[in-house]
Order: structure tokens, then C-alpha cells, then sequence
């Protein structure tokens, strides 16, 4: 099953990619840009039997390694659901 | 004192490291490799600088599950003193080893420049050979050691003396501009609770002799063999 995830840097915490893709925008002429943030996408196939087994398996797997509470927020997505 | 530095794949300064406490410490040092999980009886773990893993993921994320990060974390749950460098910091905050997180400098460029640092707290094993306030000329290069933690677990550091370093002007006085990375109240070294653990951006290994530039990374490594168990 495809689990896709989404990493994002923390409200409130500096996110200095997505200010310099934000100025860069806005120097192109998007003045109505705001709030740009940059992360990561991540795709995954799970085994599962279940799109709710597959959702327990990503939020682990979002908790052990692929964010980092500190500094990321993520949400994820399981095909199917 | 019996020194292990790790070696990670990617790791770039366990030479260095092992060449400041062995060459010019005169201390009995050993690398220890990533897939072991014997720590060979040492008593301070080095992480050193480097990229492990090519920083793949979030820097040190992937360093923290080698197998000998769990001996390491034993090793500082029972009070063995750890001291990781630039990504040994990385690897040590994001194994909860230490608090907060290190992100992407603020100007988003790779920084390799001598910068000055003071020392907030020296009564821990690893500053108790300097002076409260006593000012530092360490190098530093890293593209991600702007220091972030949540507001109030900062002022929880600051009250227990956790923040051990900070980025300072040549007059030790803090400002926006002697920051060189954005890092949150300038933090430039953090310890654990227990103080058995440190991590810190700039490389003390790489100022052990003046002709590197300066000796003054040499107070650190002095420190920690003067706190031998």
C-alpha cells in the first residue's frame, strides 16, 4: 500500500529555505506569496492488509525516524483511504 | 583517561580527533567502529565531526541507529561522559541524548570560519579547566548548526547552566552579527541534565596547536581528562 508523507518545518520555527524561496518569488513579480515553506516529500510502500494497519505503520515510522518532532510537523496520506 | 572515537561512515574528523587526544594529549585513544557494540572499556565517547550517512534524512539521523549508538546511550544513562563535535552534536540531539535540534544555518551557506566563544558554564567536566566567561578562538564549518529548541525548555537550560557556550564578539558580548549560524540565544554547546553529556558545534580538534591557528581547543580536551572517574 502507498503511504505518502510530508514533512514541514514547525510553526514558528526559522525556516530559512523557505524565506529565500519566498523573497525569490516575490522578486519575480508574486507579490501575493506568503508563508512559503519548504520540506519533504517522502513515499513508501507498506505492506499491509488494511489502510488503517498502513496508517499505525507510517505514524511509527513518522515517529522513529522520518521527523523530527523538534523542528517538523508531518501528516501523511494512505492510498486507498 | 581511555578515549573511543566513533567512527560513522561519512565521519570526517575522527583523525583529527584521535590526533589531538593521542599525539598532542598524550592520552590512551581508540576508534571504536559504527557496527560494534562493544564501547572496549573507554571511559569518554568522542562523536566526531563529519557527515555520517551524508547527512541523508536530517543530519545524524541515521547515524543515531548504528548499533554502537545503543551502547553509547547505555553508557551515558550510567553516567559516562560523551562529547560529540559538529555532527556528533547533530547525532547526540537527534538521539535525545541532548535537547533541541540543529537545523540549517540561517543564511543557508556552509560556514568554515574561526569565530569566538564564551563560556557560559565551567563547572562541568568538559569547561573545568576554563573560567566563567572566559572567551574561546575555535574553528567552526557546518551548514546546519543553527541550535533549536521550544522557548521554554531553553529557559530551563539557561536556569540549570545546560547552555555551556555561546557565539560572542571578539569583546564576548553577544550580538546579531557574532552569531554566525542564527543559532536560538546564540547557543553554540549544550550538556544534558546530568552534565555527562556535551555537544557542540565548533571543533576544539582542530585548535590544538598553534600551528592550526590556536590552542585553545585543547582547554576542552584538558578539562575532560581532569574529570576522570
Amino acid at each position: 500500500m502507498q503511504v505518502k508523507v510530508f514533512v514541514t518545518p514547525r510553526m514558528g520555527i526559522l525556516d530559512p529555505q523557505g524565506r529565500a524561496v519566498e523573497s525569490s518569488l516575490q522578486s519575480l513579480g508574486f507579490k501575493n506569496v506568503s508563508g512559503v515553506k519548504v520540506g519533504k516529500y517522502i513515499l513508501l510502500e507498506v505492506e499491509a492488509r488494511t489502510a488503517s494497519e498502513a496508517r499505525d505503520e507510517a505514524k511509527k515510522m513518522c515517529e522513529a525516524l522520518l521527523a523530527n518532532p523538534v523542528i517538523e510537523d508531518y501528516r501523511f496520506e494512505v492510498d486507498g483511504e | 583517561m581511555k578515549w573511543g572515537v566513533v567512527r560513522f561512515p561519512g565521519s570526517l574528523d575522527d583523525g583529527d580527533a584521535l590526533y589531538a587526544i593521542a599525539e598532542v594529549m598524550g592520552q590512551d585513544a581508540r576508534i571504536l567502529w559504527h557496527k560494534d557494540e562493544s564501547l572496549g572499556g573507554v571511559e569518554c565517547i568522542l562523536l566526531p565531526g563529519g557527515f555520517s550517512y551524508g547527512d541523508y534524512l536530517r543530519t545524524g539521523a541515521i547515524a543515531r541507529f548504528s548499533p554502537i549508538m545503543k551502547s553509547v546511550a547505555k553508557f551515558a544513562a550510567d553516567g559516562g561522559l560523551v562529547i560529540g563535535i559538529c555532527n556528533g552534536f547533530q547525532i547526540l540531539c537527534e538521539a535525545h541524548l541532548i535537547p533541541g535540534a540543529l537545523t540549517r544555518n540561517r543564511s543557508l551557506s556552509f560556514i568554515c570560519e574561526r569565530v569566538w566563544i564564551r563560556v557560559e558554564n565551567a563547572s562541568t567536566p568538559f569547561t573545568r579547566a576554563t573560567k566563567r566567561g572566559d572567551l574561546l578562538r575555535l574553528p567552526i564549518k557546518h551548514g546546519e548548526g543553527l541550535y533549536v529548541a521550544p522557548e521554554d525548555e531553553l529557559r530551563q537550560m539557561e536556569e540549570r547552566g545546560q547552555v555551556i557556550l555561546r557565539y560572542v564578539d571578539a569583546d564576548g558580548r553577544e550580538s546579531d552579527a557574532a552569531n554566525p549560524n542564527g543559532s536560538m540565544r546564540a547557543i553554540a554547546g549544550v550538556a544534558n541534565q546530568r552534565f555527562n553529556v556535551f555537544g557542540l558545534m565548533p571543533h576544539p580538534e582542530h585548535a590544538v596547536e598553534a600551528m592550526l591557528g590556536g590552542v585553545d581547543g585543547l582547554k576542552i580536551f584538558q578539562s575532560i581528562a581532569g574529570s576522570a572517574r
